[in-house]
């Protein structure tokens, strides 16, 4: 084994804190809504992570309900499972605002803003190779607003 | 490290300090490379050819007739020369330069099976093999209206045997399988495999990506009728790799594509076409890469294969004795047969996490599909991290691994 001073651990306790792991393990707002009036899938081609984003949006442009499908890593995963959550109730320029700031925040473009639970994600800008596991469910989410026919990919 | 070898009696190689990449720290910690399958690294010979090469004696090959360019000329023929013996071709018209593995079958997909193909017509090629066996055939299908056949794997990793000789005489044109899984490192018995398709007249393609690194590979011993490979999985450099087809097949076929080099006589009304191998060498080629190529064939021939293999066999043995030791491990690839691969999964952690965390232990894996989609679809998973090894890994590599696992085991709780 290395002789190496483990220097390791706090950043990767940082990516995989309690509340991803909780989020992957046990996602909020799992499985396909019954009649949602916004949809997209997001489509990570390099990994095949795979995440389809369901929205219902009520005549004044109030989310009233979201969830996801799929299937991908425990980050690709927890972020899905904590957008869900962060986008209900929300109004949709809102929502539009807060997936600016959140992508932002999570490519270390901005320092981030109060972004709650959410903030959970940003141990990913350590890890340059994962943020697009990150964003995966936020690119989904812009796909679902702007009625985008193609999956979201985070290739393009 | 050394007390295990002295332990088991097992002789490992101990050829790590050729390898400039692989003396370095990541993440804080030595680098552990155990994605030797993806693409592997570069001894300092082969370095330094392509150095040399680049300092010294580039210009165009086949053309000039100033010094330069008969100096390149002669490391370019002079590297088609050691991978003709490396293989053991009978002509070095036989061993045809191209940019790698996935360039040497769309060759033959396209200049030996499209204009022979039609409806009705099949291809045969097998579960287990990666997207670059896979897509140049369903291309020349859906050009030709032939259709895939597609013989079926076992749960071990083993190809169903009995049932690809059965599929042999489905009105089958070419097989094309992988010499060596690269998700799984099954071993296929090619030589069995070939002499069926022979006897049905079945003309048979063997992607040996994954041999190549790893075991004496001898065309004429296989009785084979083409063979495809890449310079970046056997110390070469990337953008570099070798056709080997039968002489006869490859007079037959015509160009596949078009440009300097490959001609004799280009006039408007007509062209004739260079021999061979040079009818399917259209352009420029990559006469540095091709170079380096060379020098890993030379360097890996002063080891000698059987040597590699000796070492592989000894520290396959030694990694799958230590993942077994590893609780909620699970093997995926277990066949008798196997090269220095092994594909796994931990408990229920994604491969992609587990790649991250051994990483940020300075241990390298490759963690997905491996290009391999149709067997992660046979295990209904998504992917699998997979541990490759080569002649520089040391049984120490092996104990590195075993710790990163279990400390993403830690984290995942």
């Amino acid at each position: 084994m290395s002789t190496v001073t483990d220097l390791s651990g706090d950043e990767l306790r940082e990516l995989y804190r309690d509340l991803i792991l909780d989020h992957a393990r046990r996602p909020r707002h799992f499985g396909r809504l019954v009649s949602p009036t916004h949809e997209a899938e997001g489509i990570n081609p390099l990994c095949g992570d795979k995440l389809h984003l369901y929205l219902a949006i009520d005549d004044e442009n109030i989310v009233r309900d979201a969830s996801f499908e799929g299937s991908g890593c425990a980050i690709s995963i927890a972020s899905a499972s904590l957008l869900t959550e962060a986008v209900i109730g929300l109004d949709r320029s809102d929502v539009l605002a807060r997936r600016s700031a959140v992508t932002a925040a999570l490519r270390g473009e901005t320092r981030p803003a109060d972004l709650g639970k959410l903030q959970s994600l940003l141990g990913v800008r350590d890890f340059p190779s994962r943020v697009k596991c990150a964003t995966l469910a936020w690119h989904a989410l812009a796909g679902a607003l702007n009625r985008h026919n193609v999956p979201a990919n985070t290739e393009n | 490290m050394k007390p295990l070898q002295a332990e088991s009696g097992r002789d490992f190689l101990d050829v790590r300090d050729d390898f400039p990449a692989l003396d370095q720290l990541v993440q804080g910690h030595p680098l552990v490379y155990l994605d030797s399958a993806a693409s592997s690294q570069q001894p300092i010979a082969v370095i330094e050819a392509v150095a040399s090469y680049q300092q010294r004696d580039h210009a165009n090959v086949h053309r000039g007739v100033h010094t330069l360019s008969h100096r390149a000329t002669e490391a370019y023929e002079g590297a088609r020369d050691k991978l003709r013996a490396f293989v053991n071709a009978r002509s070095r018209h036989e061993v045809v330069l191209t940019s790698g593995t996935t360039a040497s079958i769309n060759l033959v997909a396209q200049s030996y099976c499209r204009p022979r193909l039609g409806a009705g017509d099949r291809i045969l090629i097998t579960h287990l093999e990666h997207h670059s066996n896979i897509v140049p055939w369903q291309l020349v299908c859906e050009q030709t209206g032939a259709e895939l056949l597609v013989a079926p794997m076992l749960d071990d990793g083993q190809l169903d045997l009995g049932r690809l000789h059965e599929m042999l005489s489905m009105k089958v044109r070419m097989l094309a399988l992988g010499h060596v899984s690269n998700a799984l490192g099954t071993i296929n018995p090619v030589r069995e495999i070939i002499e069926w398709a022979h006897e049905q007249d079945v003309p048979v393609l063997l992607d040996g990506a994954q041999a190549v690194p790893h075991m004496a590979v001898d065309v004429q011993e296989l009785d084979c009728d083409f063979y495809a490979f890449s310079g970046h999985k056997m110390f070469g450099p990337t953008g570099t790799g070798v056709l080997y087809g039968r002489e006869s097949l490859l007079d037959a076929m015509p160009p596949w594509q078009g440009g300097g080099d490959m001609i004799l006589e280009v006039r408007f009304d007509g062209t004739i076409y260079n021999e061979l191998p040079y009818k399917f060498e259209a352009g420029t080629p990559n006469i540095g890469g091709v170079v380096g190529l060379g020098a890993a064939v030379d360097y890996l021939q002063g080891i000698g294969m059987e040597r590699i293999s000796a070492h592989e066999a000894a520290l396959l043995a030694y990694l799958s004795e230590r993942l077994a030791g590893i609780d909620g491990l699970r093997l995926i690839g277990t066949a008798p047969y196997k090269a220095a691969v092994q594909s796994f999964l931990v408990g229920d952690i994604h491969p992609h996490d587990l790649g991250t965390i051994l990483d940020h232990q300075g241990v390298a894996i490759r963690t997905g599909h491996h290009c391999a989609m149709p067997v992660m679809q046979y295990f209904s998973i998504p992917g699998t991290a997979r541990a490759s090894l080569a002649l520089y890994n040391e049984p120490g590599d092996v104990d590195r691994l075993v710790s990163a696992i279990r400390k993403a085991q830690e984290i995942f709780g």
